[in-house]
């Protein structure tokens, strides 16, 4: 049986690593969280107008160390979904995300980006309180962090949504997530003018992880055991630590100078044209 | 002001026609065409007069969309554009394909646009002080931004860090260019992170979001201003009303999400008609320059 199962799980089209991805049963960031780190202290609100439970942040200890950890949260029913917006965030989480950035900035710790959402949240107040805004200025002083920072997309990379927690200096990918600047259901629904082309607009965007290592957009892919990241959430958990011991370590004996250099390389860099 | 006379009937009527507008395409380039209507007012306006002024509607004050050469012509000191990075050009680099191939896209739209990508970057002078200027045209691709809008942004703010000038983007965009796929979205990281460098330097940056401006434009340079300016009436926001509409179900308030209704929410400093911007940006570049 489990041979059968990883023999079909190499032969994934893209928008079944969607449904991997989006599946209910994907352990989520608290499990990530309870499984990798020690300690954790979960920190609350932007201070400015309110909580996010879309998005958690806190402090924790990572082997040891102190670092500070965020990620969105999704649910595991429909219930605990609608608590967690399904791990659409606020701009209040954006905000908050970064209000904790800078507690580890000031304090020289690490900080670990966890990424599993559909997308940051549209709706009247998101807009009202600036949801452009608050992601826009995340990703300007991610780039400003004078400290080591470490993302993993552990499911769906949706977006602004995604990229607003998620300028790491490495960015390190789940082996059945998926990064996309839309949806593909969005994509299709624009682009071929028919939502049920999503399996086209899948293949065409290049959101798995194998194709975003080729485009230079994630450093290390991290396998997931047979079946996927719920059938075995100790494994998956322990494969991403390591990741992140391994990557975290090379960035601990850069400079702060060569720490804001290296993000900035990283991300000046992306791009393909001719001239 | 809706007139007391006017019928619920007639006044529903012209709800439903200010909520369509929007969606409509501006079509003011067909040659030989001597009048324009108006398309928020209805009005037939003669092509000179809505020309003189600097094409916003003279009946009702509707700012129609200037191409990246109109805007430098109504803005910068007479011949003192320079452009910078003209001959970027986008390339087709994941074989993307929807109804036609991007990069036949591309070739199709350079000959019809006479652009070679959505953005037109290069030093100026306005009122008479220097600045370093990019300026979006919607009329490629929507306006959408790729690695090209990204890569040049970018090299325009390394640019104003070398000489020291204060940096101004207008944003004209529909958001990400999704035929690009993943690195339209890093585009967001890039020109958000060079303004960071900027900051870091001491040099300003101004914003101007025209109609429309959203999605990965706003979530990242078009919302970073240090002074946050906008035409009146323009679209800006994160998700689009029609996405929020299928999303929440629910009437959306009037005015949402246009200038005004930004800076009633805080988001923008100014509101700025046409005609008086190159007066104001003079009067900001002003401030920011005294020694
Ligand atoms: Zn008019």
């Amino acid at each position: 049986m489990k041979n059968k199962e990883s023999s079909d799980f190499n032969n994934l089209t893209p928008l079944q690593i969607v449904q991997i991805a989006r599946q209910i049963q994907r352990p989520t960031t608290l499990d990530y969280i309870n499984c990798i780190f020690t300690d954790f202290v979960e920190l609350h609100g932007d201070r400015n107008f309110g909580d996010d439970p879309a998005l958690v942040a806190g402090l924790a200890k990572l082997d040891g160390c102190s670092v500070a950890v965020m990620g969105h949260q999704k649910g595991k029913s429909t219930k605990e979904n609608l608590a967690r917006n399904f791990g659409m965030a606020n701009p209040e989480g954006y905000r908050k995300a970064l209000r904790i950035m800078r507690i580890a900035e000031r304090n020289h710790k690490p900080i670990i980006s966890l990424i599993d959402t559909p997308g940051a949240y549209c709706g009247i107040g998101a807009e009202e309180r600036g949801q452009a805004e608050a992601i826009a200025k995340n990703l300007r002083e991610m780039t400003e962090l004078t400290i080591p920072f470490v993302t993993v997309i552990t499911g769906e990379g949706g977006s602004g949504g995604a990229l607003g927690i998620g300028m790491g200096n490495r960015v390190l990918m789940l082996e059945y997530s998926i990064y996309s600047v839309i949806s593909p259901e969005g994509c299709a629904s624009i682009l071929f003018r028919d939502a049920k082309r999503a399996n086209d607009a899948a293949l065409a965007m290049k959101i798995t992880a194998p194709d975003l290592l080729k485009l230079g957009v994630i450093d290390e892919i991290i396998k997931e055991p047979p079946g996927g990241a719920h059938n075995d959430v100790q494994q998956s958990a322990s494969n991403i630590k390591s990741a992140i011991i391994k990557h975290l370590g090379p960035l601990l004996s850069l400079s702060q100078r060569e720490l804001i250099a290296d993000r900035y390389n990283k991300f000046r860099k992306m791009g393909f044209f001719s001239e | 002001m809706i007139s007391s006379t006017l019928s619920i009937h007639a006044w529903f009527k012209r709800k439903q026609k200010e909520k369509e507008t929007p969606y409509v395409r501006e079509r003011l380039d067909i040659p030989g065409n001597l009048w324009v209507k108006c398309y928020k007012c209805g009005q037939a306006i003669f092509n000179k007069e809505l020309e003189d002024n600097l094409k916003v509607c003279p009946k009702c004050g509707y700012h129609f969309k200037l191409s990246a050469n109109e805007r430098i012509k109504q803005l910068t000191d007479n011949g003192s554009f320079k452009e910078i990075d003209p001959n970027i050009q986008s390339k087709d680099f994941l074989n993307f394909t929807d109804s036609k191939p991007y990069g036949k896209r591309i070739i199709e739209t350079v000959a019809k646009s006479l652009l070679k990508d959505a953005i037109v970057c290069g030093t100026a002078k306005i009122g008479g002080q220097g600045a370093a200027l990019g300026i979006m045209d919607f009329s490629f691709m929507g306006g959408s931004m790729g690695s090209v809008v990204g890569e040049k942004i970018a090299r325009l703010i390394e640019l104003a860090i070398e000489k020291k000038l204060p940096v101004i983007i207008f944003a004209a965009s529909g958001g990400a260019r999704m035929q690009e796929g993943i690195m339209s979205l890093m585009q967001m990281a890039k020109t958000s992170a060079a303004l960071g460098r900027l900051r870091e330097n001491g040099l300003p940056y101004i914003a101007i979001c025209t109609d429309p401006t959203t999605g990965g434009t706003s979530a990242s340079f078009a919302m970073l201003g240090d002074i946050n300016l906008a035409e009146p009436g323009a679209l800006i926001c994160f998700a689009g009303p029609r996405v929020i509409e299928q999303t929440i179900r629910q009437k959306l308030p009037p005015g949402f999400q246009r200038s005004e209704y930004l800076l009633q929410h805080g988001m923008l400093d100014i509101v700025c008609e046409r005609k008086q911007l190159k007066e104001t940006l003079t009067k900001i570049l002003g401030w920011f320059n005294e020694k």
